[in-house]
């Protein structure tokens, strides 16, 4: 047996290992990063995606194949993969399909804090909920196995608590209680299964009703799994909580004594359980983070239930306020001590871009990364951050609709590995329908997915583990997409040229794309030793391979 | 809950803190311990304000720090002082970057060892496997360095006289 102080995600990586996942794909997104960066080192299969949706399509694919899958992304990731996810949740799964969501309560690093208990619901899959590294080791396992069991793709929730907080995680040890027990990876094969798998209308009516029908067993089972249990505190009676992830920590912690109700599987929900639980205390409370979801449902079932007052929906609990919502306390709380505020990196590449864009005052679409920070002083250079992409499609709305003085202020300000996550069908659209003062998309390439602690991607031309793979072109997709404008600047080295071109290119009616390169910072030096390990790769690969002697007949 | 010990580490992105919270949670490990370590990543890293909690003791349930309630608060910055101290109890010990002379310190980069070194001289974890852990996790070409920034942050306390 090991005993490890492991994060959340280390734990995910390491029970994956251990339970025999053959691909784990997905997209950075803090605070899910770490998961396939591990399990990578650990000697796993782990490549990055150009965005969640891709991912889990392939995480679907090799589900059908037979092969214990995991996918990984953040909370917002899943709406990127919800198209997928949803009808997956009919065709099913032939091997085991885990997607992990780490959702962001408190908005650590985030642009919401939407609680995807929700998509479980909509989308009528199980959710399993982990509170700690342990749980996320031996939850993993569980999930695999309802996924196996009822064919059906499971949805891993964890939190930004729960996947970044270290605790001591056993593992290897099949003898002790409770722990996990491995079973041998099923062989990949694939067999024809078309009314299972190509949902046309006539397949995919019946197929929603055996996934209702898979959730109706898991729900039943629901209420005798081991992965919701009943802790009986003192046995007083008079307080029980019910409560799931890293709120049941908090729980625990702030009523010593308390019943507690824990529940590990957040979809479906064991009402029945709960029910039986509630008429054994004197009063009942809800812990849970994010929206009411457990209270609503169990209220819904008619199970008398106290939910927390409406101003715990936002941000984390903690142990002080699970202390007031047992208080029922909701008067204003004190303000979390505020520290300095991250900036850009003091010899970041940006800083000449966004002093050109306040400089002219321009109207700046912005998007998701390190440079969103372009919108805290000393700059405020950024005007509107949506959701990953979305600079492109933003800027373009405003060009269409401002008077053509304003119009030209416009510019679209896109990160590299943001612009190939979903700024490539941004610029398809900016060459399809194009404003007639044209647009400027500035695409800032700083070699890697900075925010999310230096991941690759595409257009870096390297694979999760730095290793060569074919590079993706920004200037070379823009100029096939049909922008007539393609400039490459290194605004770091020639401020004054970046100044020059943007500005020619905003008086011009017509669609440009700058491209401002330069390697991230914190990056630069790791980016020059793979760059020189591709090199060498290449020629190695050069010289084994076969030479072509040109025939008789092309002579 | 008494039986458990709360630390808070504070500081600056890149200063050494999420490190030495890293450091203090092995050490708590190897010294038998329940432990758990929380901190924020991401947003937090590029250059501003850190904080990271470290719980250890016989069993140890949240993984957060509760306002109000750190046995310690570890400063690696001055600025950081006056934010990180409501997260102190009263009575709890605040180990400011003050505490270590900036002159005998053999490194700048190891001040964050070097307030584990005085923060060693409260808590019940052994001075030789904190000492291990500190090693455990800096390449070999740093272990003398930071052994001397550890003994230093001891001496600066034994200096103090605070230790009763």
């Amino acid at each position: 047996m090991t005993r490890q102080l492991l994060s959340g995600d280390e734990a995910v990586a390491l029970a994956a290992l251990d339970s025999g996942v053959a691909l784990g794909t997905g997209y950075p997104g803090t605070p899910s990063t770490e998961i396939l960066e591990t399990f990578d080192r650990l000697g796993g299969r782990a490549q990055w995606a150009p965005n969640e949706k891709v991912a889990l399509e392939v995480g679907i694919g090799a589900a059908f194949g037979n092969a214990r899958t995991l996918v990984t992304m953040k909370h917002v990731g899943l709406n990127v993969a919800a198209d997928p996810l949803f009808t997956a949740a009919y065709t099913g799964v032939s091997g085991a399909l885990i997607v992990v969501t780490a959702d962001d309560p408190g908005m650590s690093s985030s642009q919401n804090e939407q609680d995807n208990r929700r998509y479980a619901i909509a989308a009528g899959l199980p959710m399993v909920e982990p509170a700690d590294s342990q749980e996320a080791y031996d939850f993993f396992f569980s999930a695999a196995e309802i996924s196996e069991r009822w064919h059906i793709p499971v949805l891993f929730r964890m939190t930004t608590r729960v996947c970044h907080a270290k605790s001591i995680v056993l593992s290897g040890d099949e003898a002790a209680p409770g722990a996990p027990v491995p079973t041998p990876a099923p062989q990949t094969n694939f067999a024809h299964d078309i009314n299972s798998r190509v949902m046309i209308p006539a397949n995919a009516r019946p197929a929603h009703r055996r996934l209702r029908a898979k959730l109706a067993e898991i729900a039943a089972w629901a209420e005798t799994c081991n992965l919701n249990r009943v802790e009986p505190g003192d046995g007083s009676g008079s307080l029980g909580l019910i409560a799931n992830g890293v709120s049941y920590l908090h729980a625990a912690e702030a009523t010593p004594g308390a019943a507690i109700l824990k529940v590990g599987l957040a979809n479906p929900l064991c009402v029945e359980k709960a029910r039986t639980f509630v008429a054994g205390v004197k009063r009942a409370v809800v812990v849970e983070e994010g929206d009411p979801v457990m209270a609503d449902a169990l209220l819904a079932a008619g199970v008398p239930v106290e939910a927390k007052p409406e101003m715990y929906r936002f941000g984390e609990l903690d142990v002080a306020r699970v202390r007031r919502i047992l208080a029922g306390d909701a008067t204003p709380e004190q303000p979390p001590a505020r520290g300095k505020p991250p900036e850009l990196c003091p010899a970041c590449p940006y800083h000449t871009v966004y002093g050109t864009i306040k400089k002219h005052d321009l109207i700046a679409a912005g998007d998701i990364g390190c440079y969103s920070l372009g919108v805290l002083p000393p700059y405020q250079a950024m005007d509107t951050c949506v959701a990953m992409g979305a600079s492109i499609g933003v800027g373009l709305g405003l060009r269409h609709v401002l008077p053509d003085s304003e119009a030209r202020r416009v510019v679209s300000i896109i990160g590299d590995s943001t612009f190939v996550h979903s700024g490539i069908s941004g610029l398809v659209e900016m060459a399809y329908n194009p404003p007639k003062t044209g647009h400027v998309v500035i695409v800032l390439d700083n070699g890697t997915t900075a925010m999310t602690g230096q991941q690759e991607h595409p257009g870096t031309g390297r694979q999760l583990d730095h290793g060569p793979t074919t590079k993706l072109s920004i200037e070379g997709i823009a100029s096939a997409i049909g922008i007539p404008s393609v400039t490459v600047v290194d605004a770091h080295v020639e401020p004054e040229r970046f100044e020059q071109v943007l500005l020619e290119r905003l008086a011009a009616s017509e669609l440009s794309v700058i491209i401002a390169r330069r390697p991230c910072i914190l990056a630069a030096a790791d980016i020059r030793k793979w760059e020189q390990a591709a090199v060498e790769f290449r020629i190695a690969t050069a010289e084994q391979a076969p030479v072509c002697e040109p025939s008789v007949e092309d002579q | 809950m008494s039986a458990v010990t709360n630390v808070v580490l504070a500081g600056l992105g890149g200063q050494g803190v999420i490190k030495a919270s890293d450091i203090l949670a092995d050490a708590a490990l190897r010294a038998g311990l329940d432990v758990k370590k929380s901190e924020i990543h991401g947003m937090s890293q590029r250059g501003g304000s850190v904080t990271s909690d470290v719980r250890f003791g016989a069993d140890v349930l949240s993984p957060m720090v509760p306002r109000g309630e750190a046995d310690f608060l570890v400063i690696l910055a001055s600025s950081e002082v006056e934010v990180a101290r409501p997260l102190l109890r009263a009575g709890g010990v605040l180990l400011s970057p003050d505490l270590i002379p900036e002159a005998d310190l053999p490194n700048k980069r190891s001040l964050n060892v070097a307030l584990l070194g005085a923060l060693s001289c409260y808590i019940e974890i052994p001075v030789e496997v904190l000492l291990a852990a500190v090693k455990a996790a800096l390449p070999e070409r740093l272990h003398e360095v930071n052994e001397r920034a550890f003994q230093l942050g001891r001496q600066s306390v034994a200096a103090q006289g605070t230790i009763s």
